[in-house]
Order: C-alpha cells, then structure tokens, then sequence
C-alpha cells in the first residue's frame, strides 16, 4: 500500500439521520476526505448486504452503514 | 356552534400563535383535517426552544433529528401560511369568525428570493450574541436562526437605524464604515462613506460632527472619533494613491445641469447627478474651485491638496468645472437655458461679511473676516500689524485669530459679546484658540473705532455686554454703555456673520428671502422659478459642510425628479429615528487620541494641526462602536446577494387574517438565575445552565459537542447539576411550582456529558425530590444511579463560591446532616420554565385570563379551552410539561378550535391543479441534468461548467444546464418549458440536500407533467462544496461522481402510482371511559359517526369512584354528562357488554366484528376508518401494609368512595397516615405512578379541612406534585400535614397492635431514628395498572411495553399514534395519568384521527414495499421483521404488504431471505447502480 493511498469509501446513510448529518456537517462547514460517498437510503434497515458486498466488488475499500 | 344561522359566517381557518413544537403539531393537525392555518411566530424561524436541544429524554433521540423533518413539513404544506417575526397586535370578533390584526417585522430579506446561500453571512461584518446558542458564541447581524430553521431563509437584525446615520445631516452609514474599519476592509469602508457623502477627507477634519452627541458611547464614557474614523479611511487612500472613482452605473443622458458655485453644495449636487447619468458643468466665481472650503477654512485645517483630491474625484467623474466665471455677468440664466441646460442649481454662499454699524468702520486697518481669510487663502499678502483685535466668537472669528496670528500678528485678542460658556464657536476650536495663544475676552461689544491721525483705525472701544439673549432666548444683546473698555491694536478684524453678494442676481428675477438670502422650498429647493433650484448657506445661511452636502444631495433629487417630470415631494417626508442598546453593565473604553502638531510648531505656518489616526489607532478607536443599529447598514450583503434579495427598505406591515379559532402556544422564557449572586451565574462562565449546556452538548453547538467549560475550553472533570433553579422557591420571590421537567433533564444530561467525555466524568445531581414522574422516566433515573454511577444527593446548595483555577465550590448539607465541600469544574443550573413575557402581553391582547403564576387559566375538565370562547391553549403556556404532553395537547387544541368549525372545513383549503401525467412506460431514459451554481456556494468551489459539460457524456442525457439558483421561481420556470421542449422523462438534479429541496423539484416536474419519481437528486452542496471548500479540484470530481450516480439510478427509476382510497368517515373506539367518550364525543361532534364499545355495563371508567380533580372540580357531574350526551348523541352508537372479537382492513377502511352479551353472544360487524383505543387501567391491589386484613386500610380508591359518602370512619378518626409507592417504583413495577402523590396530598388538605385539629402524616419516597400541583403541597404543609420520607429500602412497618389499633413505623430523616404512629386511618397510595387486554391487542397488533402499557410510535413526537396507520391511543392504556391529561390525550387523538377522517380518500403507495407472490415462500420473516406489523399472510397464501400502512423503511426487503419483496424507488438495481456507477468511468459518448 503506497504513502499516497486514498481508499473509497461508500456510505449507507438513514435519510432521517446520518444523511442529515452529512448536511449539517455542510452547514458547519466542516472539513472531511473527499473519498467519502454517500448513497441516501430510506432507513439503515433496506441495506442488504448484498450492497454492501457489491460496492466491495465494485471497487470499495471501505463501505459504512449509518444511521 | 349555536344557531344554525351563524354557521355561514363560520371561517374555515385557524390562527396558531407559536411555532414552537406546540405551535408545529397543532398547524399540521389542522391543516391536515382541512383547515387553512395562519401560523405566527415572533423568531425569524420556528422550531423553539425544542430545536435548541440537543437529546431528548426518555429515549437520548436527538432532538433535531426529530424535529427537523416537522420542520420541514410545516414549512411547507400548502394550508399552513407562515408568518414569521409577526407578533399579534388586535383582535375582534367572536369564536367561528375572528379578525386578528398581525404585525411583521421587517426581516430585511426577501423570503420568496432568499435560497439560504449564506453569502450575506460572510460579508456581514456585524457580530452580535447567538442567542440560539445561548449567547455562547457569536453570529453576524445577517443570520439565519439555525442551520436546519424554517423557513429556509435569512434575516437581518436591525434596531432602527444607528444614532449617528440618523444624526449625520448626509445619513453616513457611520456604524457600517466603523464595523468595515473594524474588519479591516477599509476600501469597502471608504466606497460606503461615499454612497451618502463625497467629502471624508474635507469632512474627517472640518466636520462638527453632531452624530458624536448622539453617540451611545457618549452615555458611557466618551463618543466615539468619527469624524478621526473617516478621515482615517481618506488618508489611508491617499497613501495608496489609488482614488475611488464612484462607478456611474446610469444610463449616460442627454439632459445637462448648471450648478452656480463649486463649494460643498454644488459639488455634491453635482457629485449625485453625474451618478443618475446627467452632464454637469459647474459654474465658480473665484479662480479655484471649492467654495468655503477653499477659501474660508484655514489651510492648516483643511490642506489645499486634500480638498483637491475630493473636487479632483468629481472631475473624474466627469463634472466640468469653469472657474473665473461670475454669474449675472458671464452667464444668466438666459444664456443657461439657451445652451441647452435642463436645469440651475445655485448655490453661491455666503462670501460678504456684516458690518458692525458703527463709527469710523470704514477707516483702513478695518478688515472683514471673511475677505481676510480669503485672501490668506488664495495667496494674497495681506497686511496686518503686531497687535490684532478680532471681533466675534464664532468659528469664523476663530479661524480669523489663528490665521493672524500665523501671519505674524504678536498679540491676537479675540473680543465678542457672549460670555465664555455662551460663545457660538465649537469649544474643541475655542480650546485650539487658547492653546494658539489667543487671547479670549467675552461679554464686550463695540462701541466705535478709535483712529490715528492718519484716520488709520488704532483701537476700538467696547461697552459691557450685560445680556446677549433676551428670556425667549433671541439675539437682543444688552449693553451697560456705563462700563466702557478701550482695546488698542493696529488691524481691526470684523467678523460677526456673513452675507451673500446678490450682486447680478436679483436682476436675474431670482427671488430673495427676507434675511437676504435665496428664496426656495424648504423640502425640494426649488425657486419660484421652476427649473433652478436653491441650496447651501445662501439658501439657509451659515452652516457646516456636512450639512452643505446633505442639501446637495436633496438638490439633486429634486433635479433629477424635475427633468423627469416626477412628483418633487412624494415619500420625502422621512423622519429618522434611533433607539439606544441597553448600556448597563457596559465596560469602559476611553478614547483614542488624536496627535496633533506642537502648539510651538504651529507659529508662522500654516501645516496641518491634526495628524489623525494611523491604522492601529482607527482600528482601537473603532472597537469602541457599540453596534446601537445591530446591522450597520453597510450594504455588503446587498452585494453579495446574487438573488437580490437583501432590502433594507423593507416596512413593518400590518395583515389581517379572518379566523374561526385561535390557538395560543406562545411557549416560556428559560429563567434567569443571573440576579442571584449566590448562584455566580452572571459572572462566572463555568456556570452554566441547562439550556446553555444543551448547547455545549450539541453536534451543532458552540464547541461542535465536544464537552468542555467555557472559561478554557478545557474538558470538565467533575460537573455538579443544581435543581429547581427559579422552581418551587417561594423565599427568593421565584416562582412557586415545579417546573416538572427539569428532573428528567437533569438526568439526561448527565448520561450524555458522560457520553462525550473521554474521561471518568463526575456528575452529581444536588435536588429536593427527584420528579421522574413520566413514561419510562422512573427506569431511566434508576440506570442513571445504576448503570451510569451518576451521584443524586438530596440536599439543596445555597452557595457557589468561585474558587481558583476557574473552579466552584459548593457547600451543601448530606443527608447525614453533615456540611460537605466539593469542588467541581463546572455547575450547571436546572433552570425552570419562567412565563413568557410577549406571552403575557398576548394573553392581554387576546383577553385571556392568566392564573395567579400567569400562565394560561385553564380548567381540569376543558384543559385546553381558555376563558374566551373559541381561543385555545397548549403547551408551556398551559402550564410547565415535557414535549410530548405539549404534542399531546397540541393536538387536543387542534380538535378543539376545529369542533365549532366543522361545516366550513374544507372551505379555504387549497389544492393544486395538476396537469395529466405523461406515459413514460415505453420510453427509452431521456435524462435531464440541472447543475446549481448556488450563488457562489457550488460554483464558487467546484467547476460548474466542467460538471456540466461532464454531465453532457453521461449515458441517456440528452439535456444539461447549469443555473445561478435552480430553486429560484424563474428558473423553476424554465426547467417546466425546458423538460417539455427536449421530451425529459428523468430528471437529475445537481445541487443541495434532498431533505429540504427534492419536494420542491418533484412538485415543479410534476407540473411538467412528469411523475414525481422520476426525479433523482446529486447532493453537490451540503456534502461536496461545503465540505471540500479547500479542495476545489477535488470537490469538482466528486460532484462529476455524484451527478454520474445519480444519473444510472435516474435510468432505472419509474413512475410510481398513487392510489386513491375512499375513507370510511367513522371511527371505531374502543373504552367506555372518560378517554373513550371524550374521543366518540369530540369524532361525533364533528359529524363524524362513532361506536363506542364497553365490555362492562356501564360507562364512565375509574371516574365514576373518582371525587375531584387535583384543582377542586368535581368530577361526578362531568361524567354523568357525558354519559348522557354519548346516550343521547345523534352520531355515536355505545355497545356495552362488548368486546372487539375481530378486526381487519386497513387505514381508512377497517372492518371489526363486535360480540354484544358474553354466552349468548351477538356479534354486529361495523366499518371504521380509524380505531381508538383507550381500553384505560385500573388500581393496583396490595397484599401489604395490612390492606384487606384491617378495615381501616383503605386504598386510593376506597378512601374517596368513603369520603363521597361521608363514612363515619373519617369522621370518627383523629390521624391518618398516607404511604405512598404502594406498588409503583419497585422491582416488580418501576414506574411511578404520577397521580398518587397529588392525590394523597389533595386529600390530606381535605382531612385537616374538615378536622384541623387531625394529626395526618404523609410517608413518602419523593413528592412529586409536579407543575402547578406543587401549590397543593405547600397548602399541605401550610395546613400542618406531616411529611415523613422513607428510603425503598426501609418502608414503613405496619402491623396490628394491640386492640386492633395499627401501628406504623417508620424512620424519620429529620430525627435519623424509627418513629412510631398509630393512625385511626391508613391510606394507601395505590398505584394503577394497564386493563388485562392481552388478546384485545393483539388482535388491533398494537404493542405494550413489560408494565403492560401501549407503546405509541414515538416517545416524543407520536404520544398518541401507533406505528401502525390509523390507530390511536388514549388515557391510562398508555400510561398513569390525571384526568385532565386523560381528556387532553383523548382530544387528541381525535384530532389524529380528524386527519384521517376529514377526507373523502387518500392516496396511498408510492415508495412503498411490494410482494411478488411467486417468490414468496410464506416464511413469515417481513411479518417479524417490519417495525409497523403491516405484512400479513393473505388469504392467497402469500404475504401481502397493503400500502396504506406501509412506511417504505424498505427493512422486509433487506430481511426476506427469497428476495420476494421489493421496496420501490430503492430497488435493489437502482442502489446498486449507484455504487456500479461510482466506480465505472463514464465512456464519452
């Protein structure tokens, strides 16, 4: 793994919760990796893992579940 | 309602006063049972005081998470009308048809323009307290309250104008270029000064500064130095050598302008109209241009090249200047008129002087003022001798001495008729005159010139001036002709006033005034002739520069409305008004000074005296502003606002909204503990209270919810929580009752600073009694003291005493009796829920009644209806309760103000007309992509037209666009004509969140005729620019990523149809109790039909043994009324001897069979929309404390059956002993039983009232009389009720004595040792439990927690809802209660059910699960799985997922192990598109 190593990370996130996180996370304007990308789902409990493997398939270094 | 007649003039809307969450629930009940709401909140945004939170107790839920997507749909339903920063001013009329009169602040932003882009925020250079955050950091005069506030707008605060814009003649926005100082922006400073006045450099030194005499800081220490502040920001330009040419942003016109002398006035007159697009030449008599200022301030004042510079500017600006030019000889207005110029402005000044009038004037050595400095100024040698005379003691006259005395003169003695104090010059110019060597000599005035013999004058005398002013305070000097004095000198100085040459003018046929000056309108300036117009000191006589510039500007005005045949004088009646800032606890801050040349160094020259400030010195000297106007006005924002929204014209504005009811949820005001010195809150930052502490804690906070003390952020290692501050404290003239929630608060926020602190954090709660009287409140407190190790010491701290290291010190008495000291980091004060001052004034506006803690009256049996008719109450302003009692009784006072107004329901609602869809089914993607700048908030970070043309490649877009604001109307417009014009069938919006905006967008594609599901939206804002503003590169490819996501998911979403389902109007309740019938009562009222079930045979419930409510009403007749109008109500059928044996259907349309008679059973099925259950409780039976072993053991229950019939026992008994927690609160049991304490007490109060002499003891575990109840404990102890605590773990000991006389023991924690009573009485303060319903609920599949009580859908927000759609809770099946929170409970979910009930259909499906039956292997996984119990196994034999009560959470979908179940718009193809598409490379087409 090379110093410059940027891992992709896909995000899972409530749109009740950690999705409204993320925004306001916007409003405060706080800083965080680009690497990060978020898929709103309409509540943790729709991820299947399924998805989670999938993203991993695809390319993923990383994939969180938050809500 | 009454009378038949009446109903026509009925209003179908309703006012709600508060837009806290009381205010919220109670507008979208209504607005979702067909009324149109006029919603008023006093903030710039609703949300509350609940919005400040940051968890919410039982459940630690954060409380925006909760409350936002309210937030959001209150914001935007059609039928709610906001009106924000509005207060009530009137009201009129009567219940069904009110007129109430709203007042709206002006909030300075247009709210249908504002997109919240925040770029007036970044500009605003105001900061000012952030009152949403407790004042714990700052925010800026252009805000919005909180990030998630509705309306999604921002405002602007403003206290009037500041009192120096309002005070300077010319309305500098003087606190605009102090604020700009302050922030360094000193060129933005100078541009703002010269909006409104072209001069800071002349006027930074020969301004008399009248805004300093109005300056707030005047009243503390000194004013500030404006007059220093500008001219620093003119020299500091002049350092740069760069020159701020105004931008001429009008038209260039054809029409020119003549203006007649190039002093102050005409220069600025000119100055404005070459800014409107007008050609100006100007006109100047002397050989140099600048008037007064050139040639009658002294240059050491005002250096020539100064002044230069500012006329230099005008110039530039293309103004022509003609100097050597003398009006009535080389021009007239003939001549004017006839080159062609559209009008004249005149002002020539005021350059003669005034003769004295008496003997030998004339003789040489006689100069006048004004000629002298003139000719000083324009280089000529003037000639005057060692010892000079100055007559006058104006400012003139000064100038007049000191230039002397630079031309050489020895001796300057200045000689005027005022005394010292009386004299008209400026005192700092007197004051130069001393330090010049000028000899002042006051109250002489001239008598006559002595002359030599070469008739040269030599001296002159001067008689005593004995009063200058008559009593009416007119010029009419006095003389004592007895008291002479003769002054000697060679040159005579006269300079008593000054006049206008006329000269050439009168001739012009210009009419003159009477003083001698020129005649014009005061307001326009225009002369009797139309086109010329009249100004400065010719027009008003001797003034300021300032105001010079003030009348040049109006001049202006009236020149342009002149030439374009405008009204002269419309709207220019402005009257300029100011309030002050409270200055009171303001700290000092003495002038900067200002360096000036050496006294010694001034002689013989004529250098500048005042060197100014540097920029340090305008920077300190700035920080002094006390920001009176709070916004500066200094125009920034109006700048920075692409959407040309900011106005800061903006007027209040009155409306009138015609209502048939009105609620009023005005809320409370935090109390203030700062006027208590011993709690060291207002000067000791690691004191904090709660509501401030909230705001440490939260995520959104001041320290971003990293736990820390303010004094130095350090992280606090110990934190202390004081109870019942401002509560239940009659000795420091507080308030009386209990707050009833600060128990639970308290609770709460020790388990969350324990979650935020990464060390062992200390938390001790010091209180009287702990109050957790609510649902699961008791089980928290016990994982609070269990689980958590948080320390509860009952003792109340009198004293916090600052120790060092930002440390307190509180001594407290244990309950051993022992004095302890502790030290802790940090204290946070429980603060109670003080009345609400605006509330107060409401209530008066309203005509509402206040009780004695001026909180709404209201009574037990109607808790939400206030004393007038047809105005109703929830919430804090009730009385003090948690949040989902407020919900709760929010949704009371819905049903309520909506009963009397059923048959205009549905008459003012409004409904969109929607074009028909398209079919999209057969075609192929055509993808449309929108990519928002957002101002500069996208654009600004990320290459918008590389994203866009990015977007063009992607696959199945046909169409891309970028816009400045995408939810700007106009552009909503387009994006309707633009999707038609290319056949767009999906629709991809790149910009801000979902949450807020995707509601906004799917209306306007469905306008186009699109299915709103066929819209996808790229959050490139508020997760990509706002988050990556320092990786612009990188924010630019991640927002390619997530427009290239968002664009696969688009290609695979489809239309999603609604459909319509016809309601059944009627419910079904099920509960013969005061819930029961209070809920068929209030659906019948409304026309709805209702069946009441009862399985006993008869109604009425516990209330039926139940004597009085806590506040004295009897309950008997109110049932028995009840009773009767259920009886008798021409919409409610009552089965009693019934039960619900089945049930099925779902929201709208329930079927329920009932069996009537148990054995011989008769079964009756009815339909129902919506379901009620309210199956109430019923008292606990206790197998101890002797109870059913003595007769004189009586339960709750048995001792107000024996009070109702006045049993000769109680009469008979001489003491009586209450215990209380007789099963609640212990280990079988946790939960407190809320109404036993207030009950016990209440009937206490009733023995020692019929028998005072009773000895009656109370035993106890807390006392929890919580809210207003507390005033019945303190009658109690007033009444000499003796109150006895015991711990759990040592109850009372009871047994039966000798002669069957019982004998309680019990350990005092006063005496610290066993007590023994033997009561002729002993009460048991029996607890209640659920009705045994097992098989009832789960027939209806409703849920109960282990105590047996129903579990509504959300602690917080849902009181009365279940998960499941269209059922509903009420009284004691949910939980212990008082009969007015019983009544208020069932009012609301009436008013749930109203939403349902009120409409004819709904629209069900959408995002909702589906079942495909081919795959569904019956394993019944959705039917454990889903949350809301909506999968059931049909009678297919596959499971069936009714979209009705489908919430679309999608869980059955991820659980169904046969991947039988399908959640629409998040299928699995569409999310997993998303991810293919994040890690595929788009190929460029």
């Amino acid at each position: 793994m090379s110093a410059t190593f940027e891992p992709q990370i896909v995000a899972f996130c409530c749109k009740y919760c950690a999705y409204a996180a993320g925004d306001l996370a916007g409003s405060m304007r706080l800083n965080y990796p680009p690497n990060v990308k978020v898929v709103q789902v309409p509540c943790t409990g729709r991820v299947d893992i399924l998805h989670l493997l999938r993203a991993i398939e695809e390319g993923a270094d990383g994939v969180y579940v938050a809500g | 309602m009454t009378t038949a007649n009446k109903s026509n003039d009925v209003v179908g809307s309703v006012l709600v006063v508060g837009g806290g969450i009381a205010g919220i629930q109670a507008s979208l009940d209504l607005a979702d049972s067909g009324y149109l709401v006029k919603m008023v909140e006093g903030q710039s945004a609703i949300g509350g005081v609940m919005a400040q939170l940051d968890k919410t107790f039982p459940t630690n839920d954060c409380a925006m998470c909760v409350i936002s997507p309210k937030l959001v749909e209150a914001g935007r339903h059609l039928n709610i009308d906001l009106f924000t920063t509005t207060e009530v001013e009137k009201i009129e009329g009567e219940a069904g048809n009110f007129k109430v009169t709203l007042l709206e602040r002006p909030r300075y932003i247009e709210m249908d323009k504002c997109t919240a882009c925040g770029e007036c925020t970044k500009v605003c250079p105001i900061d000012v307290p952030n009152q949403f955050d407790m004042n714990l950091r700052e925010r800026k005069a252009a805000y919005k309250l909180y990030p998630q506030g509705m309306p999604s707008a921002f405002a602007i605060d403003k206290r009037g104008t500041a009192p120096c814009k309002a005070t300077c003649p010319a309305h500098v926005s003087i606190q605009g270029y102090i604020a700009l100082i302050n922030d360094g922006r000193y060129k933005e400073a100078l541009k703002l000064f010269k909006q409104d006045h072209p001069f800071p450099a002349v006027c930074g030194r020969v301004c008399h500064h009248p805004c300093e005499g109005e300056c707030t800081r005047n009243d503390v220490d000194q004013p500030l130095a404006i007059r220093e502040l500008h001219r620093f920001l003119a020299d500091y330009e002049k350092q740069s050598g760069e020159f701020y040419i105004p931008e001429i942003e009008a038209e260039k016109r054809d029409e020119k302008v003549a203006v007649v002398g190039s002093g102050p006035a005409g220069l600025t007159a000119a100055y404005y109209l070459l800014q409107q697009g007008y050609g100006v030449t100007i006109f100047e008599k002397l050989p140099e241009p600048g008037g007064m200022m050139r040639v009658g301030i002294p240059e050491y004042r005002l250096p020539r090249d100064i002044l230069a510079d500012e006329i230099n500017v005008i110039q530039k600006m293309g103004a022509e200047i003609k100097c050597g030019v003398t009006f009535g000889k080389d021009i007239t207005l003939e001549s004017l008129k006839s080159e062609g110029y559209a009008a004249c402005f005149m002002a020539i000044g005021l350059h003669g002087g005034r003769n004295l009038g008496v003997e030998n004037e004339d003789a040489p050595g006689v100069l006048q003022g004004v000629d002298f400095l003139r000719d000083a100024a324009m280089g000529k040698d003037v000639e005057i001798g060692e010892d000079v005379v100055v007559v006058g003691g104006g400012n003139v006259a000064i100038d007049v001495a000191l230039t002397a005395k630079r031309k050489g003169a020895k001796n300057v003695t200045l000689i005027c008729l005022e005394k010292r104090e009386e004299m008209p010059a400026w005192e700092h110019e007197i004051e130069e005159a001393l330090e010049g060597d000028i000899t002042i000599v006051n109250s002489f005035g001239p008598k006559s010139f002595f002359i030599d013999k070469g008739n040269k004058v030599s001296g002159i005398e001067f008689k005593t001036c004995t009063a200058v002013f008559d009593t009416d305070g007119r010029f009419n000097p006095q003389y004592d002709d007895n008291a002479c004095q003769p002054y000697f000198g060679d040159t005579i100085i006269v300079s008593i006033g000054q006049s206008t040459n006329l000269e050439g003018i009168k001739e012009q046929g210009i009419a003159i005034s009477r003083p001698g000056g020129l005649e014009a309108d005061p307001v326009t300036l225009q002369t009797p002739i139309d086109w010329v117009f009249a100004g400065g000191d010719a027009f008003y006589g001797p003034k300021s520069v300032v105001d010079a510039v003030s009348c040049g500007k109006e001049a202006a005005e009236s020149i342009h409305r002149f030439i374009n045949g405008l009204d002269l004088t419309e709207g220019r009646d402005k009257k300029w008004e100011f309030v002050k800032p409270d200055i009171a606890n303001e700290p000092l801050k003495a002038r900067t000074t200002v360096r000036c040349l050496d006294p010694e160094a001034r002689e013989c020259n004529f250098l500048e005296v005042s060197f100014g400030y540097d920029e340090n010195e305008a920077k300190n000297e700035a920080e002094r502003c006390l920001k009176c106007g709070i916004c500066s006005e200094c125009y920034q924002c109006v700048d920075a606002c692409l959407a040309k929204a900011v106005n800061h014209d903006m007027q209040p504005k009155r409306t009138v909204v015609e209502v048939g009811s009105v609620i009023l949820a005005p809320g409370f005001t935090p109390y203030d503990p700062s006027k208590h010195a011993y709690y060291a809150y207002a000067n000791h930052p690691n004191v904090l209270t709660a509501l401030e502490f909230e705001r440490v804690l939260s995520a959104s906070g001041p320290y971003q919810g990293h736990l820390m003390r303010p004094s130095d952020h350090r992280e606090p290692e110990k934190i202390a929580w004081l109870q019942c501050i401002g509560s239940r404290d009659i000795n420091q003239c507080d308030h009386a009752y209990c707050s009833g929630v600060c128990c639970m608060y308290a609770a709460k926020q020790t388990v969350i600073a324990k979650e935020h602190s990464d060390k062992n954090l200390d938390t001790a709660v010091f209180f009287m009694d702990m109050r957790t009287y609510g649902k699961d409140f008791e089980r928290y407190y016990n994982r609070c003291k269990d689980e958590h190790g948080v320390r509860f010491v009952r003792s109340r701290v009198h004293t916090i005493d600052p120790v060092e290291d930002d440390n307190l010190r509180l001594r407290y008495v244990n309950e051993d009796g022992e004095i302890v000291e502790e030290l802790f980091d940090m204290v946070v004060l429980s603060i109670g829920l003080a009345p609400n001052e605006q509330a107060i004034q409401l209530a008066d506006t309203m005509g509402v009644e206040l009780n004695s803690h001026k909180f709404a009256q209201t009574s037990d049996l109607a808790p939400v209806a206030t004393n007038r008719e047809g105005i109703y109450v929830c919430g804090v302003f009730q009385g003090p309760k948690d949040i989902p009692q407020s919900v709760m009784e929010a949704s009371a006072a819905s049903a309520a103000a909506a009963k009397n107004l059923s048959m205009a329901r549905g008459t003012l609602t409004r409904t969109k007309q929607l074009p028909p869809e398209q079919d999209v089914a057969e075609q192929e993607p055509r993808v449309g992509v929108f990519v928002c700048n957002c101002g500069i908030n996208i654009g600004g970070v990320a290459d918008v037209p590389a994203v866009r043309e990015y977007a063009r490649t992607l696959p199945h877009v046909v169409h891309v666009e970028d816009n400045l604001f995408t939810c700007s109307q106009d552009t909503q417009d387009k994006m309707k004509v633009v999707i038609q014009e290319n056949n767009i069938n999906r629709v991809v919006v790149a910009s801000c969140s979902p949450r807020t905006h995707e509601p906004l967008f799917q209306e306007t594609i469905r306008e186009a005729g699109l299915n709103k599901y066929l819209f996808e939206m790229a959050n490139i804002r508020d997760q990509n620019t706002w988050v990556h503003m320092n990786n612009p590169e990188k924010a630019t490819e991640k927002a390619k990523d997530l427009i290239r996501m968002a664009v696969a998911k688009a290609a695979y979403i489809e239309p999603l149809h609604q459909v319509s389902l016809d309601v059944t109007q009627s419910a079904l309740v099920v509960g013969g109790g005061v819930a029961g019938m209070e809920a068929a009562l209030g659906i019948a009222d409304q026309g709805f039909q209702a069946y009441l079930v009862e399985r006993s045979d008869q109604l009425g419930g516990n209330a039926l043994w139940l004597r009085q409510t806590w506040q004295g009403e009897e309950i008997k007749p109110h049932v028995t009324a009840l009773i009767d109008r259920v009886e008798n109500h021409a919409h409610i059928r009552a089965f009693l001897n019934t039960e619900v044996i089945e049930t099925g259907g779902i929201l709208g349309n329930f079927t329920s069979t009932l069996g009537t008679g148990g054995e011989t059973m008769t079964t009756v099925a009815v339909e129902h929309g919506v379901t009620i259950i309210a199956t109430g409780g019923k008292q606990y039976e206790p197998n101890e404390f002797l109870y059913g072993k003595h007769p004189n053991v009586l339960s709750h229950k048995e001792m107000d059956e024996a009070m109702t019939a006045e049993d000769p026992r109680i009469a008979a008994a001489d003491s009586a002993v209450f215990i209380q927690c007789v099963g609640s609160r212990n280990e079988e049991f946790p939960s407190c039983s809320r109404v036993c304490c207030t009950h016990s007490v209440k009937t206490a109060i009733a023995l020692k009232k019929q028998k005072p002499e009773m000895n009656v003891y109370i035993t106890y575990r807390d006392i929890r009389t919580y809210g207003f109840r507390e005033d019945l404990y303190r009658k109690a102890r007033e009444l000499g009720v003796i109150f006895i605590r015991f711990d759990q773990q040592a109850p009372p000991k009871v047994v039966n004595g000798d002669g069957d006389q019982i004998s309680v023991t019990v350990k005092d924690h006063v005496l610290g040792r066993p007590i023994e009573i033997n009561p002729d009485l002993l009460i048991l303060a029996t607890g209640i439990r659920p009705n045994e319903n097992k098989d009832l609920f789960e027939l209806f599949k409703v849920p109960i927690n282990a105590e047996g009580f129903l579990v509504e859908a959300h602690a917080k927000l849902r009181p009365v809802d279940f998960g499941s759609e269209g059922i509903f809770m009420a009284g004691l099946a949910h939980y212990p209660k008082s009969i007015d929170e019983t009544i208020s409970q069932a009012q609301a979910a009436v008013s749930r059910a109203s939403t349902v009930l009120s409409k004819p259909s709904i629209m069900v499906g959408g995002v909702t699960a589906v079942v495909d039956a081919d795959k569904c292997a019956v394993c019944c996984t959705c039917v454990r799985t889903c949350p809301y119990n909506v999968p059931m196994i049909g009678p297919e034999g596959h499971a069936v997922i009714d979209a009705a009560g489908c919430q679309g959470c999608g869980c059955c979908v991820a659980e169904c192990p046969g991947k039988a179940i399908t959640l629409n718009h998040f299928t699995d193809q569409q999310l997993i598109a998303k991810t293919v598409a994040l890690f595929t490379e788009c190929v460029t087409a």
